[in-house]
């Protein structure tokens, strides 16, 4: 039997338990030892992928325990793909982070990885549990530990952000666990195998709905799906870039992964599109969030705010996407999520070295960028080619089976406004590029030659992480036909 | 009428739960004191622990401890299942109230920074500090 799921979970959480003592003897030990409990937490994760792509899903009891007594953790092909995806991420993102921790955080680096290590053991056991309510306690740990790196961030409104997250990602936490209740008061079972076995018997119970209702409620709140997103632009913007950058990308793609792995292992799809008939209204949400997104995108003049808010926006891509009902949109949704999760981390991380070098960005302050930092740039701009959805770029093709979807669902208006976020979000780029092609106006104008502006990068060790992220998104985007073939659409037959 | 109250008598737990969870909601909502608040938020979570804790009771029921007369002799006695209380939902509620308290102290720890920077716990004149930067 091979352990690689637990290590997935376990190294994480051992590395972050070694890290917290020996913050006390030395903060600089920390970091390698935040470094090596993520390498071995990725190698294991690419490790189960492929015994996943090879042998099919695994089943792992925790300690030796069968499912209604223990808990178990089940990797298919999508948690196999979304753990490789989260650990791959925060291991770069230490590698990148390293300066900018010491620059912003520099009084308390141990306690950042310490934090960062627990929040990675959250995420990775979201993905791969195979219990309801042990995905509601590690949903908890990843909060919190959030919480507590974004109180680390900007000075005068990090807490106030932090304390506003709590008190709604408090409301999202209890609704999700009410839901959990009602079903175990019908079903007597926490297995998501095990009630998805009791679901077709159930389809009339008004019990189950509301659990239904409740379970998706509080994993929307946590999404930040449009009307409930107010606690994610101040949060993830007045993080310390280090976290930021993980929490963006990683926070709300697993929370959608947690939305899809409700709708097809523990309530099915049977029940959802064919008993309920909410299936229509969610993608109309989905419709304004992401219209809403682009809307509040477009009245930002800060840049990290701009992305929060676009983060919002592809928020609804994928709610809509997912709540088609059909086999396009879900597998688009899929794909989005790696899509995304990619794409944010590239324009976070060109942002973190934006901020390094800077210090502030709004966008007024970006003038020249292309001259001073030409390689954070370069990857800015491929990122944003990405989210706007240029062809070689990953964004495309899952908005590509997006629009499938939508016009297979005959959902005309959450096409149109996949169309039109598109447009936004040019608009918003362009905007940028703009700002930071053209030199200062101080600088005497229309002076193109004079090469005055020195170049100014941030270090090697972020620039090379960026491009690779860089070459990963054109990389997902070409290879994209064999993952919706040997990942997505095996899942959903 | 008659049949409302017979139903809100019978399954007076869960309005119970449910008038908690909204006064808690309604203090997190519109209370302007940020400890007000907290406390709000604490309510709500226990009206849901509240809720677990009562899916398990059963009537004239036991604790879930098997009562043998000597130490062997009790695993040879029939377990009833009815006449024991659930002690999952209980079990849970252990890991959920654990969950609540660490939320609480990150909350609270948050409230003490908060404080020592700006001299006050009121909302609106937090904004209005933040407003003026």
């Amino acid at each position: 039997m091979n352990n690689y799921p637990a290590i997935v979970v376990i190294a994480p959480l051992l590395g972050a338990f070694f890290a917290g003592i020996t913050a006390w003897v030395e903060d600089r030990f920390t970091y390698p030892i935040a470094l090596m409990a993520l390498g071995i937490a990725c190698c294991a994760a690419i490790g189960d992928l492929c015994i996943v792509l090879t042998s099919g899903p695994i089943q792992y009891k925790m300690a030796g325990w069968a499912p209604p007594m223990g808990i178990e953790y089940r990797i298919d092909a999508l948690n196999a793909m979304v753990l490789v995806l989260v650990t791959g991420i925060a291991f770069l993102n230490l590698v990148a982070s390293y300066q900018n921790v010491r620059q912003e955080t520099s009084d308390r680096t141990g306690a950042f990885y310490v934090m960062y290590l627990l929040f990675v053991v959250g995420l990775t056991g979201v993905v791969s549990t195979g219990d309801l309510f042990n995905l509601y306690v590690l949903i908890e740990i990843t909060s919190l530990s959030s919480y507590t790196m974004i109180a680390l961030g900007d000075k005068d409104r990090g807490a106030l952000a932090s304390l506003n997250y709590i008190f709604i990602g408090v409301i999202g936490a209890s609704f999700y666990l009410l839901g959990v209740g009602y079903i175990y008061i019908k079903t007597g079972s926490l297995n998501m195998a095990d009630v998805a076995s009791m679901m077709p018997a159930m389809a009339e119970s008004s019990t189950m709905l509301a659990a239904f209702i409740l379970c998706i409620l509080g994993v929307f709140i946590k999404m930040a799906l449009f009307p409930v997103h107010v606690w994610l632009p101040n949060a993830y913007s007045y993080a310390p870039v280090g976290f930021a950058r993980i929490v963006a990308p990683l926070m709300t793609k697993v929370m959608v992964y947690a939305m899809v792995r409700l709708m097809i292992t523990v309530f099915g799809f049977d029940y959802i599109f064919n008993t309920l008939s909410l299936a229509e209204g969610v993608v109309w949400m989905g419709t304004i969030a992401v219209l809403a997104g682009g809307i509040m995108a477009l009245s930002q003049k800060n840049l990290k705010k701009m992305l929060t808010y676009i983060i919002v926006c592809e928020i609804g891509y994928m709610v809509g996407g997912a709540w088609l009902g059909n086999t396009l949109g879900m597998t688009g949704a899929i794909l989005h999520i790696l899509n995304d999760a990619l794409m944010t981390f590239a324009l976070f991380l060109a942002v973190g070295n934006m901020v390094y070098k800077l210090d502030r960005v709004d966008i007024s302050d970006l003038q020249g960028l292309f001259a001073k930092m030409p390689w954070t740039m370069g990857g800015f701009v491929l990122a944003a080619f990405s989210i706007v959805g240029v062809p070689p770029t990953c964004g495309f093709f899952s908005k590509w089976y997006l629009i499938l979807g939508a016009f297979e669902a005959g959902a005309y208006h959450f096409a149109a406004a996949l169309l039109i976020s598109s447009l936004i979000c040019a608009v918003l780029f362009f905007k940028v590029f703009e700002v930071c092609f053209f030199e200062p106006m101080s600088e005497g104008h229309g002076d193109h030659g004079h090469a005055a502006v020195a170049m100014e990068e941030a270090p090697v060790s972020s620039l090379a992480v960026l491009g690779i992220v860089c070459v990963s998104l054109v990389v997902v985007g070409l290879y994209s036909g064999t993952i919706v073939d040997t990942v997505i659409t095996p899942l959903l037959n | 009428m008659t049949d409302f109250l017979a139903l809100i008598a019978a399954k007076y737990n869960y309005w119970l739960y449910i008038v908690l969870m909204m006064i808690g909601l309604y203090a997190m909502i519109a209370k302007n004191n940020l400890i007000k608040k907290l406390v709000g938020m604490n309510i709500f979570q226990t009206a849901i622990i509240l809720f677990y804790v009562s899916i398990g009771f059963k009537h004239d029921a036991t604790i879930p401890i098997i009562q043998g007369d000597h130490g062997h002799g009790a695993a040879h006695a029939a377990i009833k299942a009815a006449d024991y209380i659930n002690p999952l939902p209980h079990v849970l509620m252990l890991t959920a109230i654990v969950v609540s308290v660490a939320t609480f102290g990150v909350a609270m720890a948050l409230c003490v920074k908060i404080y020592q920077r700006y001299q006050t716990l009121e909302e609106d004149e937090l904004r209005m500090r933040l407003s003026e930067k």
